[in-house]
């Protein structure tokens, strides 16, 4: 015989949300942030991000005009930012995938939060790092190469080579995750449609919401497709890194010809990624006031798998040093050497700092819930994530086998203006997502309410 | 409240979703086949300053291809015939004829005849008749049988992939050597017997590599 079913009450600690939330407080707090008038902090915001934007433009125009020799590459140092910038941005796009898919399986739930803006952040760092192998080609009117397209010549890409796998992975990743995206979107803008006052939102959410009307059926479906999106999406958030870490590792330079480069690469990526998503995260709740929605225990949750995932780097630094040594081959041990105390040195130094030193700081509970000294944390961290793709590249290829071919790289005026220009794109971006669509997922974070458990009494607090 | 759509719109996500794979494809294929010499080259057939006509000289008469073209197995180049060669005959055969008058005016002139270039490939390609000839590559297999031609026409595509179809499988193309120009000459039944053995002998090994033709 089953027992009959226990009346669950959750002490207000354990509550995911703060506030005394319910429902309609939820919609009515996220829908307000689309629906209210727009702050002006947002206008002066768009219009720094798309003064970037433009020398994002003018920088890539200059280099389609001229050439890649307005960069700072030179003989031995055949890749510098561009390929920097790429893995740096694919690795900022890791967390999105990371929270709403595997986070997903595993039934975190206080993902709910965070999930839709940190997907929205992938897809926008996965546009960003897709400009850069897009450019860096030279003759960027012939890049649909980079794709199998049948021709006449019977010219098809390398299959052999790590960068076509790059475009498959990368492509993959960022199909995956917009649809992954988009079915999470359609019952909030089907929300956003049912709330619209003007025929015109009325019809632009509801094309896109699909004609969602939230009955038991579609939401039977619904949610077999986002579990299965979830299960085809976790492999990818594992793969895409790994093959970008080929780009290097199958290649047979001293420093990136090593076996540890693909759970390395991945590691770093999800770090990189949840300090972005930090910062964000800590910037939007603040300006939109949604700090009993994304709460402190929900930033100190993304703080220890920030020290997680750099203790993880960390250790990979170290063992690098390690093998170089155990291996005997004199090659790979000038090549660790010459990385930390060589001419890139100070490269290598920052990178420790900000990796390995920084997350230490989240040993401490009263650190991991300070908002200033995360919000800096996670831009240092990033700052170290970039370094760290700065030192593979450049302090390996700077050194290679001839010592005829030594050379120092230093970026030229294009390169700095490409890179920064890439960040007016990504807040760009970002700043029309969260006017125009629910930054928080309003049908998901209504689940984690007491009241959403079907054994729910309306006894909340005992 | 009332439906924001009517109800043809349910098709349309299936009908977005197939007319977009099927854009995609067609442009592809469009391109794939339009733009490539498959369809814009084959079938090229100017018209001559001379109404020559090889399905007579070659094809009824008989005469080798070699008796004109003569450098063909020597030279990256298979020469066009100097008015001179054309004179060997003319002055004695059917030289009161109406077609033969443009030759003989470039005899008595000096000027040579401009003929139309016919299989024209890319400046950036390297091409040599002479190492095809001596691999055992017939005429036949490049310009089709021009023997029967009563005007030349390109009848195959002289593309990059149509050359590297037979530079990775030479088999089909190969012939014994005294069959070399023999237009109506008919593969045997152990033609791959053949070929290889022929591979074998001379050694025969077909680039692949971008500078195997582009130096």
């Amino acid at each position: 015989m089953n027992k009959p079913a226990e009346n669950i009450t959750i002490p207000a600690e354990e509550l995911l949300l703060k506030g005394e939330q319910t429902f309609s407080s939820i919609t009515a707090k996220i829908t307000g942030v689309i629906e209210k008038k727009t702050p002006r902090m947002w206008f002066l915001a768009l219009g720094a991000a798309l003064s970037l934007l433009m020398i994002l433009f003018g920088s890539i125009g200059f280099l389609i005009w001229e050439g890649v020799g307005v960069w700072g590459l030179n003989n031995p140092v055949g890749w510098g930012w561009a390929i920097i910038n790429f893995v740096w941005w694919v690795g900022i796009g890791h967390a999105g995938t990371l929270i709403s898919a595997i986070l997903f399986l595993l039934r975190q739930k206080w993902r709910t939060s965070i999930n839709r803006f940190a997907e929205a952040m992938t897809l926008f760092a996965v546009s960003c790092a897709l400009i850069f192998p897009g450019i860096h080609v030279g003759r960027i009117w012939i890049a649909y190469y980079m794709f199998p397209i049948p021709n006449q010549m019977d010219i098809w890409p390398n299959f052999r080579s790590p960068l076509l796998w790059d475009v498959f992975a990368v492509g993959t990743y960022f199909t995956a995750s917009l649809l992954f995206w988009y079915t999470g979107l359609i019952p909030d803008l089907a929300t956003m449609r049912d709330r619209a006052v003007t025929k015109f939102k009325k019809i632009i959410f509801g094309v896109f919401a699909l004609g969602w009307r939230g009955g038991n059926r579609q939401w039977r479906h619904y949610e077999l497709a986002y579990l299965i999106l979830a299960g085809i999406s976790t492999p990818l958030v594992l793969s895409v890194h790994s093959v970008v870490s080929t780009d290097f590792a199958v290649s047979i330079l001293p420093g990136w010809h090593t076996t540890i480069f693909p759970p390395y690469f991945v590691a770093g990526a999800i770090f990189s990624g949840f300090a972005m998503v930090m910062t964000l995260s800590i910037i939007a709740r603040k300006i939109f006031n949604l700090e009993n929605l994304i709460t402190i225990d929900h930033l100190e949750k993304i703080n220890k798998i920030m020290l997680l995932t750099g203790m993880m780097v960390g250790y990979a630094y170290s063992i690098e040093f390690f093998i170089a040594w155990y291996s005997g081959n004199i090659y790979e041990q000038f090549a660790f050497i010459n990385r930390a105390f060589g001419n890139y040195s100070w490269a290598y130094w920052i990178m420790i700092t900000c990796n390995v030193l920084v997350p230490q700081l989240f040993w401490f509970k009263k650190l991991r819930r300070a908002v200033p000294v995360m919000f800096i944390a996670s831009i240092l961290i990033n700052v170290g994530m970039w370094f760290e793709r700065f030192v593979i590249v450049v302090s390996s290829l700077s050194r290679d086998f001839l010592p005829a071919n030594w050379d120092y790289y230093s970026p030229t005026m294009w390169d700095i203006m490409t890179f920064v220009g890439s960040f007016g794109l990504f807040f760009t971006l970002f700043l029309l997502f969260i006017r125009v669509l629910p930054m928080i997922a309003m049908s998901e974070i209504k689940t984690v309410l007491p009241e959403s458990d079907p054994h729910y009494t309306g006894d909340r607090h005992e | 409240m009332g439906q924001l759509f009517p109800k043809w719109t349910n098709q349309l996500p299936v009908l977005v979703i197939v007319v977009s794979i099927a854009a995609v494809s067609g442009i592809i294929g469009l391109i794939w086949y339009f733009a490539s010499p498959m369809y814009t080259d084959v079938g090229y057939q100017p018209i001559q300053p001379v109404e020559y006509s090889h399905k007579v000289h070659a094809g009824d008469m008989g005469i080798d291809c070699r008796y004109c073209h003569n450098y063909v197995e020597v030279s990256q180049h298979a020469n066009i015939p100097p008015t001179q060669t054309c004179m060997n005959c003319h002055t004695i055969v059917t030289a009161q004829s109406e077609k033969i008058q443009p030759v003989l005016e470039s005899w008595t002139s000096g000027q040579p005849i401009e003929w139309i270039r016919i299989h024209n490939l890319p400046d950036y390609v390297y091409f040599d008749h002479s190492a095809h000839l001596d691999a055992g590559v017939g005429c036949f297999s490049c310009h089709g049988n021009v023997a029967r031609m009563e005007k030349v026409t390109q009848v195959k595509p002289l593309s990059m992939g149509w050359c590297l179809d037979c530079h990775r499988n030479p088999q089909d193309h190969l012939r014994p050597q005294e069959n070399i120009v023999d237009m109506d000459w008919i593969k045997p039944r152990n033609q791959m017997e053949l070929a290889n053995k022929i591979i074998d002998e001379k050694n025969i090994n077909p680039p692949t590599n971008c500078s195997g033709c582009h130096r």
